[in-house]
């Protein structure tokens, strides 16, 4: 057997960058785990490959505002922000299989929190992160309780209605929020004391945050805790009866997911220096939840992929075609649903003809 | 042979008017191998699932080790040692063997609210001993969809092995395996600890009389009678309960793989 698993993988070879990219960033799929050393040097090579991959993924972001114009450093900018929030809905979507439409109000509290913080006592960026995170955090402590108690259809509703309560309050608490003309004239950030005044340093700010953001949700999937999540997502019964309590680690996932979401938040709110109401609402729960599934569910890195797909659309492309953006979007998605079932994580697979457990 | 593990007293559980499972009293001692069996029907599975918690009561007490356990919900009694293979396979699809074993293997070595990765070494180890045992080593990193149905019914025995039950539930574990697979699953069954007491639920009687220590039948709901392999066989009601008067020969002469659904 340890030769068979030897023998699938090695054709994964010739196509390494798509290969590595599933077994390094998702939860090791089969073979990946084969106990055998021929199973455990494929691992090896296919860890090197990975590394590899992601140091020049690193430089390459890291190297963007040398290369790239002001306005294209700042829209990366937001892809990060918005990659970082997509892979925290991910948590909740794909790895524990909630799927919310509020996800968004914890992004909205987080870009709040953060913006008040920089407007009314310091933009020190770490302190207003920070801030959003605990905040998004607590939002979702308070109202995950409720929602993590219902499944499916309800758990949608319930998110749902939860994402609009937190638009509603933010419009409607204007001397707090600035109701609908939005939080307005949040102060440039700073590191250590000095203003971030050009877009290359704010974008360096971003980078660093979103990339700790996302290596804490790695962390936490690939956990074993993560992997209660998976079980609880493939096999809710199943796991009770093994003495797992659902409900404590739904609420937990749903917390953590909140936090990254509020950090996400608070990034958007020092990167746009400005927040909306609209930035909590279900347009962009949803967005992102079509990122979810347009990048691959459960992958963690297919959601920042489809992230950065509908940033572009939404905010690149869109004002090009006379506000028909979210048309293009729709279609995109339509076509990624009939084409790619996993998402762009699951092309990799299909290239090697590995699609067959798509779960129908 | 000590003080009963399972406690059953007075047990029933209705579906409106049906009774699926009515007054069942029934004690099982640590220690036990005992068998359930009884015509589709008879309310064994029901039965099971009173035993766990994942349907509640509708009268009666089940009592675990001296405690009273009708009020706790599943994944406590899961955590008081009662341990289960389902009828029908319920296995985490999307993932490998190995990972499978692992989450109930993991319950039981402390790192499960660990929020960073681990080696697992103790659960790991454990998970690998248990894959021998039901011949799945080879299949560890294996994605469960992969799998025959006759493995997926061995991987289900590790599943419940693996959360280290005093209380192991079995129903139907043989259920669809070939000859040598359920062999190996009686003989796997055989070599547990006097630690793990052991209810089965099972049609292949080849099964039922390797394993069992006394036996229970069960009929529309209803205990029929409690008593030794021997006393079972021998019994006239038991055998008018599964063939109707006239055929008493079936548990004597024992023919193979006897399937008892009245179909």
């Amino acid at each position: 057997m340890s030769e068979l698993a030897g023998q699938r993988s090695s054709p994964g070879a010739p196509a390494p960058r798509t290969g590595e990219a599933t077994g390094g960033v998702a939860p090791p799929s089969s073979g990946a785990t084969a106990p055998a050393p021929s199973g455990r040097r494929d691992r090896g090579r296919r860890r090197l490959v990975t590394a590899v991959l992601a140091v020049a993924l690193l430089a390459a972001l890291a190297a963007v505002p040398l290369f790239v114009d002001p306005f294209g450093t700042n829209t990366i900018s937001r892809i990060l922000v918005f990659a970082l929030f997509a892979t925290s809905l991910d948590l909740l979507v794909g790895i524990t299989g909630l799927p919310s439409l509020g996800h968004a109000a914890y992004f909205g509290i987080g870009a709040y929190a953060a913006g008040l913080v920089a407007l009314h006592w310091t933009s020190e960026g770490v302190v207003a992160v920070l801030v959003a995170a605990a905040a998004g955090a607590t939002a979702a402590v308070a109202t995950g309780w409720l929602a993590v108690r219902s499944g499916g259809v309800f758990f949608l509703m319930l998110t749902l209605a939860i994402g609009e309560l937190v638009h509603q309050l933010a419009q409607s608490l204007s001397s707090v929020t600035g109701g609908s003309n939005g939080l307005f004239g949040i102060p440039s950030v700073r590191v250590a004391g000095t203003p971030l005044t050009l877009p290359g340093y704010v974008y360096w700010f971003v980078l660093v945050v979103a990339l700790l953001g996302a290596a804490g949700l790695w962390l936490v999937a690939s956990s074993p805790f993560g992997a209660v999540l998976r079980g609880i997502r493939d096999n809710e019964p199943r796991m009770r009866s093994l003495g797992y309590s659902p409900f404590r680690y739904k609420y937990a996932a749903f917390a953590i997911a909140g936090a990254f979401a509020g950090l996400a938040g608070g990034l958007f709110a020092l990167v746009v220096r400005i927040v909306n109401p609209a930035d909590a609402g279900f347009t962009t729960s949803a967005l992102f939840l079509l990122a979810v599934v347009l990048g691959g569910a459960g992958t963690l890195w297919g959601p920042a992929l489809g992230a950065a797909v509908v940033v572009l659309v939404r905010d690149t492309f869109g004002p090009t075609l006379d506000g028909h953006g979210p048309l293009l979007l729709g279609l995109v998605f339509v076509v990624a649903v009939y084409v790619l079932p996993r998402g762009v994580a699951g092309l990799g697979g299909l290239l090697r003809g590995r699609n067959r457990e798509v779960p129908s | 042979m000590s003080a009963p593990l399972l406690s059953l007293s007075g047990v029933s559980r209705a579906y409106g008017a049906l009774k699926a499972v009515d007054d069942v009293t029934l004690d099982v001692p640590a220690g036990a191998r005992h068998a359930l069996i009884g015509p589709n029907g008879a309310g064994k599975s029901t039965l099971f699932k009173l035993v766990t918690g994942s349907v509640p009561v509708t009268a009666g007490t089940v009592g675990l080790d001296g405690h009273d356990v009708t009020r706790l919900p599943e994944h406590q009694r899961a955590r008081r040692g009662i341990s289960q293979t389902l009828q029908h396979s319920s296995l985490f699809l999307s993932q490998t063997v190995e990972q499978n074993v692992l989450l109930a293997a993991q319950r039981r070595h402390g790192t499960r609210r660990s929020l960073v990765p681990r080696r697992q070494t103790a659960a790991r180890d454990r998970v690998r001993a248990l894959l021998d045992d039901v011949g799945l080593a080879a299949r560890a990193g294996t994605s469960v969809a992969a799998l025959s149905h006759g493995e997926r019914r061995q991987l289900e025995v590790a599943v419940a092995l693996a959360c280290e039950p005093t209380l192991l539930l079995l129903d139907e574990p043989a259920a669809g395996m070939s000859p040598a697979e359920s062999a190996r699953l009686v003989g796997l069954l055989r070599s547990l600890p006097e630690s793990v007491t052991v209810v089965i639920v099972e049609h292949d009687l080849d099964v039922v009389f390797a394993l069992a220590t006394s036996v229970t039948v069960l009929h529309l709901g209803r205990v029929l009678l409690t008593g030794t392999p021997d006393e079972v066989r021998a019994s006239t009601a038991v055998q008018e309960a599964y063939l109707g008067t006239g055929r008493e020969s079936l548990f004597l002469d024992h023919p193979g793989p006897a399937h008892l659904e009245v179909s």
